[in-house]
């Protein structure tokens, strides 16, 4: 048992052991929600706030329903980020939203370091749900708890990562959680969208789909982000379904019970073939189920957490 | 007492075996059909004397007598003030409907456990009723909570730890004292 930290900001600052409290508190949050009654009374009397500064639905959901199954009171507040000023509306809005006595502040942001920026002076715990294209921490740990689950062990496995690395916050997460419980990291995908940089990271950067896809253990899929893409990242969809997208013989490069995982939403034809979208090695709908008893860990961690530096 | 703040055994192997047994047949009494009933352990000192009361238990019933473990971390009521506990598995066998619960720990002591335990197990059906067996009653209650069986009455001080040590088996085989 290692977790002392008031608030999950990201997966970088986090130890090897940090990570493997998380996953193994999901693991029994997981059988909670598999039973007949799926609420425990753990965080019974807290007010949790999903405050979404950046249009998401699936991962509010998920945190919605984590906060629920954990008993405490949870309100969504969401905003469009055109009527925000950043700097210090963006201070104004979470004091207001703490003047309302909130002690779980879950944030979802397009600037990289809202949520630092908000635990830097808020008493409430904070909690990141994606800022900007810096990190998506309960992203990385659902994935690797999904890992964990199905491979038993994460040290040593092949994980490919394909597609859009440059813009994913799920990418780099997921990079650092993976290079910290042992995996060996393949990015993948076009040169303008994998930049060389990543392999600072300790990951092996390729641009060859078979060379990326040879003996993988786990095959994660990216959803290339219309809505964050120039044009001029690569010519078109059509083109980038046909070198990067997955179908069933590249699949074949990969070891035979690898893993295929995706975020969601997933663009059935692009990324992926639809076929193997319902495929036996998709765990695509665990990695959802998995996502509540994640967050709910998290939650419940960060409750408990008290970081000295913070409360300071 | 040469140290105080050493830890020294009051009680040890063979009068807690013959303890223990008692409670066995103080079970068996009270519930003569052992089909029913469902040795639940809390996590996670009750969990290996469970086990090892089953065996007992299992010798006098001439059956089987089912097992089972729960963390009562969830459902504690000082959640906010004790340092984040790990949680263990909570197994359940079976639909609880008609089964007799008897709740084992190793040493009771404010009850507050036992009351998170109680709601824990409650959460996964309607049981016929809910029994507490402890190896060790220490006394300082705080909520209005009584053993049905117990092994040893001991007691302490506030300031002193009690401490049941098991073996491979989950017998127990010491009891010791220490002042913190």
């Amino acid at each position: 048992m290692s977790w002392h930290r008031k608030h999950l900001l990201d997966i970088e600052s986090l130890t090897a052991e940090e990570l493997t409290t998380v996953l193994d508190t999901a693991r029994e949050f997981k059988a909670v929600g598999e039973r007949d009654i799926k609420k425990v009374p753990a965080l019974q009397g807290k007010t949790v706030v999903n405050f979404f500064v950046e249009p998401s639905t699936r991962t509010r959901v998920s945190f919605e329903l984590s906060a629920k199954r954990l008993s405490a009171d949870i309100i969504n507040f969401s905003t469009d980020a055109s009527s925000f000023q950043k700097g210090e509306s963006l201070k104004d809005t979470a004091r207001t939203l703490e003047a309302l006595n909130a002690d779980i502040i879950i944030i979802r942001h397009k600037a990289a370091g809202a949520p630092h920026f908000l635990a830097r002076f808020l008493k409430a715990h904070v909690v990141n749900a994606g800022d900007g294209a810096h990190e998506h921490p309960t992203q990385a740990l659902l994935d690797v708890f999904t890992i964990r689950e199905k491979k038993g062990d994460i040290a040593g496995l092949n994980v490919t990562i394909l597609g859009d690395i440059l813009f994913s916050r799920v990418a780099r997460s997921n990079l650092w959680a993976l290079r910290k419980l042992g995996a060996n990291v393949t990015l993948c995908g076009p040169s303008t969208l994998v930049p060389r940089v990543f392999e600072q990271m300790g990951c092996r950067v390729t641009y060859d789909l078979d060379d990326a896809l040879a003996n993988a253990d786990v095959i994660n899929l990216l959803r290339i982000q219309h809505e964050r893409q120039r044009k001029t990242m690569f010519p078109s969809i059509d083109e980038y379904a046909r070198l990067f997208g997955l179908n069933r013989a590249r699949l074949a490069k990969a070891k035979p019970d690898a893993l295929i995982m995706h975020p969601g939403p997933m663009n059935r034809g692009v990324e992926i073939e639809s076929e193997l979208a319902d495929g036996d090695q998709a765990v695509i709908l665990e990695q959802v189920t998995n996502g509540i008893a994640v967050r709910m860990a998290v939650l419940y961690l960060v409750n408990g957490g008290k970081d000295a530096e913070m409360n300071a | 007492m040469a140290d105080p703040s050493a830890s020294h055994t009051v009680l040890e192997a063979d009068a807690l075996a013959r303890a223990w047994r008692r409670v066995a047949n103080e079970i068996a009494e009270a519930h003569t059909d052992g089909g029913v009933v469902i040795l639940v352990g809390i996590q996670r000192g009750g969990v290996a004397l469970a086990q090892q009361l089953s065996e007992t238990l299992g010798g006098i019933y001439g059956q089987a007598v089912a097992v089972g473990s729960v963390e009562p971390g969830l459902h504690r009521d000082d959640l906010s003030q004790r340092a984040m506990a790990e949680l263990r598995p909570t197994e359940l066998p079976g639909d609880l409907a008609d089964k007799v619960i008897v709740l084992i720990d190793d040493v009771l002591s404010t009850g507050r456990t036992v009351r998170a335990s109680i709601d824990a197990v409650m959460s996964f059906g309607r049981p016929q009723c809910i029994r507490l067996a402890v190896l060790i009653d220490r006394g300082h209650r705080e909520l209005p909570i009584r053993p049905d069986f117990v092994g040893k009455n001991l007691p302490t001080h506030p300031d002193e730890h009690v401490e049941v040590r098991t073996n491979d088996s989950g017998a127990p085989i010491a009891v010791t004292l220490k002042t913190q």
